[in-house]
This record gives structure tokens, C-alpha cells and sequence, in this order.
């Protein structure tokens, strides 16, 4: 008996809550507040993030300056992480680095945000032959091969960071479009969404002003996993030589060039190979406590 | 369920010749061409190869004439590797990824379902939060820093195994784990969950109460439908597990389908490069395809459109 009601109590306690008076926002921020690992997360993608935006300003050198004196050595004092074969500084690249994934993070999801959720609204506003013919065609991209016709693309119209931050967006909007669809469709049916038609509002109040505050719960948490996602293909592109450019720095090409010459200087590999991977590991997260704390099974749709 | 298929073939069709359409015109808007190199060729030579491969024509011209071959099942002669025709280049790299695929499948499903199921059955225990902070770790971090991580230290530093190349089965051994450990931890994650949510259900409880082992409540039933998530994903992952090996055949050296794909890319070998991603597309549309069917038969609620 004890075993069959413990799954039973999770259930029970958010009513309690809900009695207290809470709005879902303040609910959702108190659960998050208590999962300690997306707290920490969430610390740690703070810092990160400060420390790239002020790389230009903290970083002890100029991510091209090169020390023909010091190339290739280990971690010292003067250069904590070392230094690359071009005596460029390596803490320094990094922090520049994490400019470069912080902003395709942000621009990348941004544009899979704005695709995705105006044309998720749109299909599951309109539904009938809109909805069909809408959701078929995102059915038929989804089966295309994505990540080679951003390799193609990369490859043919010269890596320009641009490009990358458009093509990847471009790739990440379907899901965004299926979710919020799905919630949006669900809503159709309630009664203040009825009162507001029957007040006679426009269609386009109806979906921006009611509709879409009602389904930022699952935005927010898809976007949250959507940056990691985006992040991990512009190192990708940029491990592949197809991303960012030299002199730029990238933790994709970072990774690429400690990868080249792990066997004498394992320092250029392992640095910023835990820093993306330790971005990453906080960004999910961050995203798995969001879900929990806003409670929405976006995996469902 | 035979209509089901037959009209998901039908549907391929136009995908299918939209996909090649697109390529064909993205590929030559592209700057500079198969024969541009950086050692000049004479321009008698140039003019002649572009004649024999066709280039001179109309661009019109040329997409009609890819398209009929390409009904034909013909993709055309490779530009870079002269005398290979693009079929044979695919079907003698193909099954290089094909196996490379296989076995990280393998790793995947083996690791991820049993470290899933597992978790599920013991939640909460110390089994349970190892398994998944693994797990979190293997989605975390990508296959480019695993797969130098691995060389580093099992080929470079402990000497167990040839950092690359594809020779005996010793060199297979990395790949394979490299590219099959996301898929694995992914897998694992959905199996948990997936496992979990049907352990809690009624019915799992009436069969425990009509006095079934445990073993059989997990085997005939819990295991059917807890593992529908882990299906729902295998489409897309079985599909970006075989072609999208890039990576992992970049950094071991592997002669498999992907690496033909970047270099022919680069070379702008166009009718490689239109080629693979034809292949890479049926390939996917087809594995999709299987991956509805079962679950269909795993799950007899939802029913063929």
C-alpha cells in the first residue's frame, strides 16, 4: 500500500499551493527556487555569460595578440589555461568564445522564437485547411536533412556569422511551431477566449493579446533547451571550419584546434571542451527544472 | 495500413523533387566550381571539361537533363572523382556509415534502454541517480570533445586501440562508442520516464493485484508502453545516427558516406553533393516511415490516418 500511494502525493501538493492564493508565476518560481541544481545552473550561466559579454574589458590580452615567446605552453601564471601553437592566450580566447556562443544562443533562438511561434499560432488559431496544410508542410521539412543543408549553405555562401545565426534559426523553429500550435488549438475551446470573440475583437488581438500569454509557460522552457541545441550546432560549424573564422575565437574552433594536437598540449582540448560541455550540462538544467516548475509536458505533442 | 504506406510513398514524390530542385540551384549559385582550383588549368582544358560534363549549356538546360537521368535512377558522374559515377561512390561509402551506424545503434539501444529501465524500477536509488547523472553528462557533452577525450586516453594514452583509421575491429570500437553514447544517454532518459509514468498506472497496479510476478508485470506489461517515447525518438535518431556521422568520421579518419559528403561540398563536386543529399533524404523519409508503423503496432490507439 505504501508503494502504490507515494506516487500519488506529488499530485496532491500543488492544490495545497494553489489554495495558499499563489499566481502559476509565483508558484513556478517558488519550485524553481527549491531545485537546487537549476539554481546553480542558472548562478553559473550568469557568470559565463558577465564574463563573455566583458571579455572585451577582463581578458588579460586581445584574442589575436599572438607571444611568438610562450607558444603551445601549459597553464601558468600570466596564462592560466595556457597558451595555443600561435602563443595566443587561451583564458582569453575563451572568454571571446563564449561572446560568439552566447550570442548565437540568444539571435539563433530568437529567430526560431519569432518563426516558430507566430506560425504555430497562426495554424492552430485558423485550423481547418490552414492548419492542414501548414502542419503538413512542417511534417515534410521536418524529414528533409537539416544539418546538411546548413553545412551546404555554410559551405557555399561564405561563413558569414550573419548567415549562421539565420540558418540556424531557421533549422529550430519547427518544433517551436508544433508546440505552440498544440496549446493554442487547446484554447480555442475556452470560454474567455469565446467572451473575447463574442466582444467582438480582432482575430489578431485575440492570438497576440489572449492566446499567447496563456502559452508562454511552454515557450519559455522549449526556448531554454532550444539554446543549447543551437549553441552545440555553431561549435559544430565551427569544429568543421564552416562556423566562425580565425582570427575570431570559437569554442567549436577551440576544440577543433586542441583536437589537432591533443598528444602534446591535451590543455587546448580539455579547457574548452568542459566549458561547452559545462554550458551545455547548465543550460538543460536549467530547462529540465523550468518544465518541472511550469509543469508542462511539451514532449507530449 | 497498405494505403498508410502507399501514401507516404506517393507523398515522397514531390519532396523528393522538390529537395533535388532546391540543391541543383543552391549548388550553382554558389561561388566558384568543380574546376576551379588553385593551379590554373588551361583554358582550352577547362572549356573542354566543362563541355564534357555538360556545364556549358544553359543552366535550364542542365536541370532538365539532371532531372531525366535522375528519373532514370541515374545521379550523374561524380566531377571530382573521374570515371566514378555518384552511385557507385555512394554504394561503396554507404556501408561504411551503414555499419559505423549499426553499431553505435547498438551501443545506444543496449546502454540506454537497460540503464532506463533499470533507473525506473529502482527509482531514487543511488543506481538510479548515477545512471542519470551519466546520462546528463553523455547528452552534455558533444561528440566532437568526446571522441578526442577517448583517443586521448584509450588510444594515446593507454595504447588499447589505433586512434583512426578502419581496419580491424579494434579501430571500430571508439567510433562506434563515440557516436552511440548521446543516442545512449537520450535513450536512457526516455526510457526512465517513459517507464515511470506506466509503472504509476492502473493497470500495472491490477496486474500486480491479480498476483502476476514482477517479472512478468514489467516484461508483458509496463515494457510495451513505457517504451513508446524511446520509439517516437528512434525515428529522427536512427536517421541522424547514420547520416549524421560527419563528425565521428572526421575525427577517427573513418572512408564512410559523410566525409564523401563535406569534401564533395568543399570541391563543389555538384552532382556528389546532390546526390548524397537525395540518398541522405530517402534514407530518412523511409526510416520515419518504419518508426510510425511500430509504433502503431506498440500503440493500437493511435490509428493509420
Amino acid at each position: 500500500m505504501q508503494e502504490t500511494m507515494a506516487p500519488l502525493l506529488p499530485q496532491a501538493t500543488p492544490l495545497v499551493e494553489a489554495e495558499a492564493g499563489t499566481s502559476l508565476w509565483q508558484d513556478a518560481w517558488h519550485r524553481l527556487r527549491k531545485n537546487r541544481m537549476a539554481v546553480a545552473s542558472a548562478v553559473i550561466l550568469a557568470v559565463l555569460s558577465l564574463l563573455s559579454v566583458l571579455a572585451p574589458w577582463i581578458a588579460p590580452y586581445s584574442y589575436e595578440e599572438q607571444n611568438l615567446a610562450l607558444r603551445a605552453v601549459p597553464p601558468q601564471s600570466g596564462h592560466w589555461l595556457g597558451t595555443d601553437a600561435l602563443g595566443r592566450d587561451q583564458l582569453t580566447r575563451l572568454l571571446y568564445g563564449g561572446r560568439v556562443s552566447l550570442m548565437v544562443g540568444i539571435v539563433a533562438t530568437g529567430v526560431a522564437l519569432v518563426i516558430g511561434v507566430t506560425y504555430g499560432a497562426i495554424s492552430g488559431f485558423y485550423g481547418g485547411m490552414v492548419d492542414v496544410v501548414m502542419m503538413r508542410t512542417v511534417d515534410i521539412i521536418y524529414a528533409l536533412p537539416f544539418t546538411i543543408f546548413v553545412i551546404l549553405l555554410m559551405v557555399f555562401f561564405g561563413r558569414d556569422i550573419r548567415l549562421m545565426f539565420v540558418a540556424i534559426g531557421a533549422v529550430e523553429w519547427l518544433t517551436m511551431a508544433r508546440i505552440v500550435r498544440g496549446q493554442v488549438q487547446s484554447l480555442q475551446k475556452q470560454e474567455f477566449i469565446e467572451a473575447a470573440r463574442a466582444l467582438g475583437m480582432r482575430q489578431r488581438r485575440i492570438i497576440f493579446v489572449h492566446m499567447l500569454p496563456n502559452v508562454l509557460g511552454p515557450i519559455i522552457v522549449y526556448a531554454t533547451l532550444t539554446v543549447p541545441a543551437v549553441m552545440l550546432l555553431e561549435a559544430f560549424l565551427s569544429f568543421l571550419g564552416l562556423g566562425v573564422q580565425p582570427p575570431m575565437s570559437s569554442w567549436g574552433l577551440m576544440i577543433k584546434d586542441g583536437a589537432d594536437r591533443m598528444e602534446e598540449c591535451p590543455w587546448l582540448l580539455v579547457a574548452p571542451g568542459v566549458t561547452l560541455a559545462l554550458t551545455l550540462f547548465c543550460l538543460n538544467f536549467l530547462g529540465d527544472g523550468l518544465r518541472d516548475a511550469l509543469d508542462v509536458r511539451t514532449s507530449k505533442d | 495500413m497498405f494505403r498508410f504506406i502507399a501514401k507516404r510513398f506517393l507523398e515522397m514524390i514531390p519532396v523528393l523533387f522538390i529537395i533535388a530542385t532546391i540543391t541543383f540551384f543552391m549548388v550553382r549559385l554558389a561561388p566558384g566550381g568543380p574546376f576551379t582550383t588553385e593551379k590554373s588549368i588551361p583554358p582550352e582544358i577547362q572549356k573542354k571539361l566543362e563541355a564534357f560534363y555538360g556545364l556549358n549549356r544553359p543552366l535550364f538546360q542542365q536541370y532538365l537533363d539532371y532531372m531525366g537521368n535522375l528519373l532514370k535512377g541515374d545521379l550523374g558522374p561524380s566531377f571530382k572523382y573521374a570515371t566514378w559515377s555518384v552511385n557507385e561512390l555512394i554504394w561503396s561509402a554507404f556501408p561504411v556509415s551503414l555499419e559505423l551506424g549499426c553499431y553505435g545503434l547498438a551501443i545506444a539501444l543496449i546502454l540506454g534502454l537497460g540503464a532506463g529501465v533499470v533507473a525506473s524500477l529502482r527509482q531514487n536509488s543511488a543506481l538510479d541517480h548515477i545512471s542519470m547523472s551519466l546520462a546528463m553528462v553523455g547528452i552534455c557533452v558533444p561528440t566532437f570533445v568526446l571522441g578526442p577525450l577517448l583517443i586521448l586516453m584509450f588510444g594515446l594514452g593507454l595504447g588499447w586501440v589505433n586512434a583512426s583509421g578502419w581496419d580491424s575491429w579494434r579501430d571500430r570500437i571508439l567510433p562506434s562508442l563515440t557516436l552511440g553514447f548521446f543516442y545512449a544517454a537520450y535513450i536512457a532518459r526516455l526510457a526512465r520516464g517513459g517507464m515511470l509514468e506506466i509503472l504509476n498506472q492502473e493497470f500495472i497496479r491490477t496486474a500486480r493485484a491479480k498476483g502476476a510476478s514482477r517479472q512478468r508485470v514489467i516484461l508483458k506489461h509496463a515494457l510495451k508502453g513505457g517504451l513508446l517515447p524511446v520509439v517516437s525518438f528512434l525515428g529522427p535518431a536512427v536517421a541522424d545516427i547514420i547520416t549524421g556521422s560527419f563528425v565521428v568520421e572526421t575525427i577517427f579518419q573513418v572512408p564512410g558516406l559523410g566525409r564523401f559528403f563535406v569534401t564533395a561540398a568543399f570541391n563543389r563536386d555538384y552532382t556528389m553533393v546532390i546526390g548524397t543529399v537525395l540518398f541522405y533524404a530517402v534514407l530518412i523519409i523511409l526510416l520515419n516511415l518504419v518508426v510510425d508503423v511500430v509504433q502503431v503496432w506498440l500503440n493500437p490507439r493511435l490509428r493509420f490516418e
